[in-house]
């Protein structure tokens, strides 16, 4: 027998003892081992520490090797002892306990160092990583006096510390950079999902949030974020990300990048020394997850009993987040492309979001949400490459399916509880329509109307009445067809706004998860109204999405034929001065503005003005006291008006004084589509008030209000509305009504169509008659503007969207390669 | 044979958005999709010149902010009943830097 050959491992981690493992199996008696451990532990499970930590299970149960392996083996354990430096030439490791150890082999499994945030603070006591049992020994510790925990880092492990922390009994906060909780495994709709679970346990959830410092004496107390919040507390877990453990290998010389260099047999640039696990890089690529440690292991087995193999070839990975009660898996490139085809399947009742992209007939990546159960299956199918082609109609529905399911139109509204409102208008919940459809025997939407009043008002909710109707009716209902609102629902716009009222949904991603979307992401048509509809419903709690905007709204002018904007700053009621005048002049003339045009809204355009001058323009203009025209925004446009009382001998009210308060007031609030007003100060009608969205006529005994007039592409006289007697009643009145227009219109539709698809007699009704609500309608406009009436010109001057208005790089005639 | 040049960052681009880069041949629009995917074409829909740049993003794909066409930021091409198509140009991401290539430019230049 040859004598034995003598391998050192640096690392008593997974990866080092299952490389021994691996070894052992092939060749047992090839090598004499000792392996270093710089913890004081036996090998254990690292990836089950998140269970340890939810106490979920105890450090005994995830020991992989006790003392008794390494006995049975005749491996020398030398935990408690790190390797500090490795003399490659002499084939020799030298350990802080001031010993040597010479090697045959070498083999390296450092592992990763948990990314410490390079802020102020971060060495206080209380800021600990999640890597080994002792973080979690010391924040189960912590937790036992209750108190608060901010989690650094919204990924896999992060979340996992949260979890475990919150189940401990911490208050928990999570601060992740990023706008997508981890991000790396999951699209927005998954994201949204586990973001909605994790806040339903009591985590609290911060995301686009930048760390600044942590703050405190000696011990930490808080952690402040770059917006200048500081969110208290007495444990700081920094979970922001793992580095490979390369130091040892980069002083003893070997090749390193990110991670220790090593080929397919895990073969370091010096012959005697291996390397395995999260500290190598292979093939450009640095792994953090267990399954291609193990691929890897087995390969480094291969080549330390000198077994011939085809080597390590990269893996594909998956991953799962280890929070018991929460599924998500995700595997591949998710990535939308074309020639790629996603295959979406949501569930909001159950919560279960499952997006499988598909290319060339083969599985590319997977998210799933809720039920992951399949995971393992899609994974299988991407990483052989197997061709779906076959069963891609029921390949969402995993491998159990057989036949079709095609998507239920009715499941939204089957899913909403009995005490969803239904009906805005005259209050009827869910459970009412149900019951009064099953006990009185209704089968006609006229006999719902008659018995309910649902729908008998607006008639916005008609859809979902019938929706109502055909699940408690069966197949003895078939409602009248809604138009979608685009390809990517079945659902029309009625339908959705009265949804995401109901069922409270409050950002892009919960509509399109709760209303069962069919895209991943909306297209240029559903994101604009969805956008809309959110601003409308929830001012002080939705964030305005702007790349869900079209671009006259993103960039605030109007965009032209050949691509630069015009310019309309506001002029209240149309009124101006010499001193607005000569700015206007003087701008024209320092940009160079081409055309300078009197508009039909009483106010005066710059036409032709390049991108990049709109700062620019805006600040010289803001300088003498303009803000925005909204001239570009489907909001509130101008408030035409004639001379009134002031100079006219006809006049009978100051209408001029009425447009510019009803404009002041009005002002820089979203509307479905552009709203135009006039006031005019006698029947003459000079400000041509009887064909706007919204037109007063002033007469000697009050006000005279109009509505739903046009004069564009159809022409149609105003309906009247009532009269008035005072400037405040007119106000009230008329804010009433945008508002009413506001909360029911559909996207894009002007007042004049959605009144006469409502019925003029329900607006006279709702807004002349009840004053209840018209009031009511009323205080939620003044509530809304609170967050609306912001100039948009300023805010850009002052440099917000910045990267709007300046092109990312400039490139010039590139010379000619010598 | 290619010619890679910086342009700048990822997150120089916001999500579902898009930046441009001026050259002596005409703007390219410079994209970001929702998945962080980054992909480069010439800043003029075929279909009346309008800056695609200003469109909104969804999937891969754009809409041209002037007349609504839709055009696919991979293959360049016009999407549905529409027929067009814009130049596209190689662009690759290392770390979070962006390289275009411009070597198309260069041959123009000689």
């Amino acid at each position: 027998m040859t004598e034995k050959r003598k391998l050192v491992v640096i690392g008593n981690g997974m990866a080092g003892c299952r490389a021994v493992e691996e070894l052992l199996t092939r060749a047992p008696d090839h090598y004499e081992i000792t392996i270093f451990g710089a913890e004081p532990e036996v090998n254990y499970n690292r990836i089950m520490l998140s269970p340890v930590l939810a106490g979920e299970t105890s450090f005994d149960e995830i020991v992989i090797n006790g003392a008794d392996w390494y006995a049975e083996n005749c491996i020398e354990l030398r935990s408690g002892e790190e390797v500090i430096a490795i003399d490659a030439a002499a084939r020799m490791v030298a350990t802080d306990k001031g010993d040597r150890c010479t090697y045959d082999r070498l083999l390296i499994a450092t592992g990763s160092l948990p990314f410490i945030l390079p802020v102020p603070g971060a060495a206080l006591d209380g800021v600990i990583a999640f890597r080994d049992i002792q973080d979690v020994r010391r924040m189960t510790a912590t937790a036992e006096g209750g108190g608060r925990a901010v989690v650094i880092g919204g990924g896999l492990l992060g979340l996992e510390a949260a979890n475990g922390l919150r189940t401990l009994g911490m208050e928990v906060t999570v601060i992740h950079l990023m706008d997508t909780l981890m991000e790396r495994q999951l699209d927005e709709a998954a994201g949204f999902l586990l973001r909605r679970e994790l806040e339903g346990r009591g985590i609290e959830v911060l995301t686009g949030a930048t760390t600044e410092e942590i703050v405190g004496d000696e011990a930490v107390t808080g952690v402040k974020l770059k917006d200048g919040r500081t969110i208290p507390a007495d444990l700081v877990v920094m979970a922001a990300g793992i580095r490979p453990n390369i130091a040892l290998a980069r002083d003893a010389g070997l090749d390193c990048n990110r991670g220790i260099v090593v080929d397919d047999f895990m073969q370091t640039s010096d012959p005697a020394i291996l390397a395995v696990g999260e500290c190598v890089e292979h093939r450009g690529q640095v792994y953090g997850l267990v399954a291609p440690i193990w691929e890897m292991c087995r390969a480094v087995g291969d080549t330390l009993a000198d077994v011939e193999s085809a080597g390590y070839r990269g893996s594909v990975v998956s991953t799962k987040l280890k929070v018991t009660g929460v599924d998500v898996f995700s595997a591949g490139d998710f990535a939308a492309g074309d020639g790629r085809e996603d295959i979406v399947y949501r569930d909001a009742a159950r919560g279960i979001y499952k997006r499988i992209v598909i290319s060339e007939d083969r599985v590319i990546g997977a998210v799933l949400y809720g039920d992951t159960e399949d995971g393992n299956w899609y994974f299988g199918l991407l990483k052989e490459g197997e061709n779906i082609a076959a069963n891609r109609e029921t390949l969402v529905f995993g491998p159990a399916f057989a036949g079709g399911a095609p998507q239920d139109p009715n499941a939204a509204v089957a899913a909403l509880p009995d005490t969803s409102e239904i009906c805005g208008c005259n209050g009827v919940c869910k459970g009412t329509i149900v019951t009064a459809i099953a006990e009185k025997g209704l089968t006609t939407l006229a006999d719902v109307r008659a018995h309910t009043k649902a729908s008998a008002s607006c008639g916005s909710c008609t859809g979902l009445v019938e929706k109502l109707m055909a699940l408690t009716l069966g197949e003895g209902y078939s409602p009248a067809a809604v138009e979608p609102m685009c390809g990517c629902t079945e659902l029309g716009h009625d339908e959705v706004r009265r949804l995401i009222r109901a069922k409270e949904l409050k950002s892009i991603p919960a509509v399109m998860q709760e209303l069962e979307w069919k895209t991943s992401c909306g297209c240029a048509k559903c994101r604009p109204a969805l956008n809309y509809y959110l601003v409308c419903d929830w001012p002080d709690e939705y964030a305005d999405d702007y790349q869900s905007r079209f671009v006259n709204e993103r960039v605030h002018a109007n965009i032209q034929k050949d691509g630069t904007y015009s310019v309309v700053p506001r002029m209240w009621g149309g009124v101006t001065s010499s001193k607005e005048l000569r700015t206007i002049a003087d701008v024209v003339d320092k940009f160079g503005i081409p055309t300078v045009k009197v508009t039909g809204g009483q106010r005066i355009d710059m036409l032709g003005i390049h991108k990049e001058d709109l700062p620019a323009v805006w600040a010289e203009l803001g300088k003498a006291g303009f803000v925005s025209g909204h001239a570009y925004a489907k909001g509130l446009r101008t408030v035409k008006t004639c001379v009134g009382t002031d100079w006219c001998r006809f006049g009978t009210q100051d209408s001029t004084g009425l447009g510019i308060r009803i404009e002041k007031f009005m002002w820089g609030s979203w509307t479905p589509a552009k709203v135009k007003m006039a006031v005019s100060g006698c029947p003459r009608n000079c400000a041509e008030a009887t064909c706007k969205d919204v037109g007063v006529i002033c007469v000697d005994s009050g006000f005279e209000i109009h509505f739903a007039g046009a004069a564009g592409l159809d022409i149609k006289g105003t309906e009247n509305l009532g009269i008035v007697a005072t400037e405040d009643e007119a106000l009230e009145h008329i804010v009433a009504l945008v508002q009413m227009y506001r909360e029911q219109a559909r996207y894009l539709e002007r007042i004049y169509k959605w009144a006469r698809r409502i019925g003029y007699d329900e607006v006279r009704s709702q807004i002349l008659d009840d004053a209840e609500r018209r009031k009511a309608y009323f205080d939620r406009f003044v509530f809304s503007q609170k967050f609306a009436q912001v100039d948009p010109w300023s805010e850009r001057v002052s440099g917000k969207d910045k990267h709007e208005f300046r092109p990312m790089a400039e490139i010039g005639f590139p010379q000619a390669a010598e | 044979m290619t010619s890679w040049v910086k342009i700048g960052k990822l997150s120089d681009i916001p999500k579902r958005g898009a930046r441009c880069v001026t050259t002596p041949m005409g703007r390219i629009a410079v994209f970001r999709t929702s998945a962080d995917e980054v992909f480069a074409i010439e800043d003029r829909c075929p279909h009346k010149g309008g800056p695609l740049s200003q469109g909104i993003v969804h999937g891969s794909a754009v809409t041209c902010p002037l007349h609504n066409w839709v055009l696919s930021l991979e293959t360049g091409r016009a999407l549905g009943a529409d027929e067009g198509e814009v130049r596209r140009f190689d662009i690759k991401q290392e770390g979070e830097t962006l390289l275009l290539d411009v070597a198309v430019m260069a041959v123009a230049a000689d």
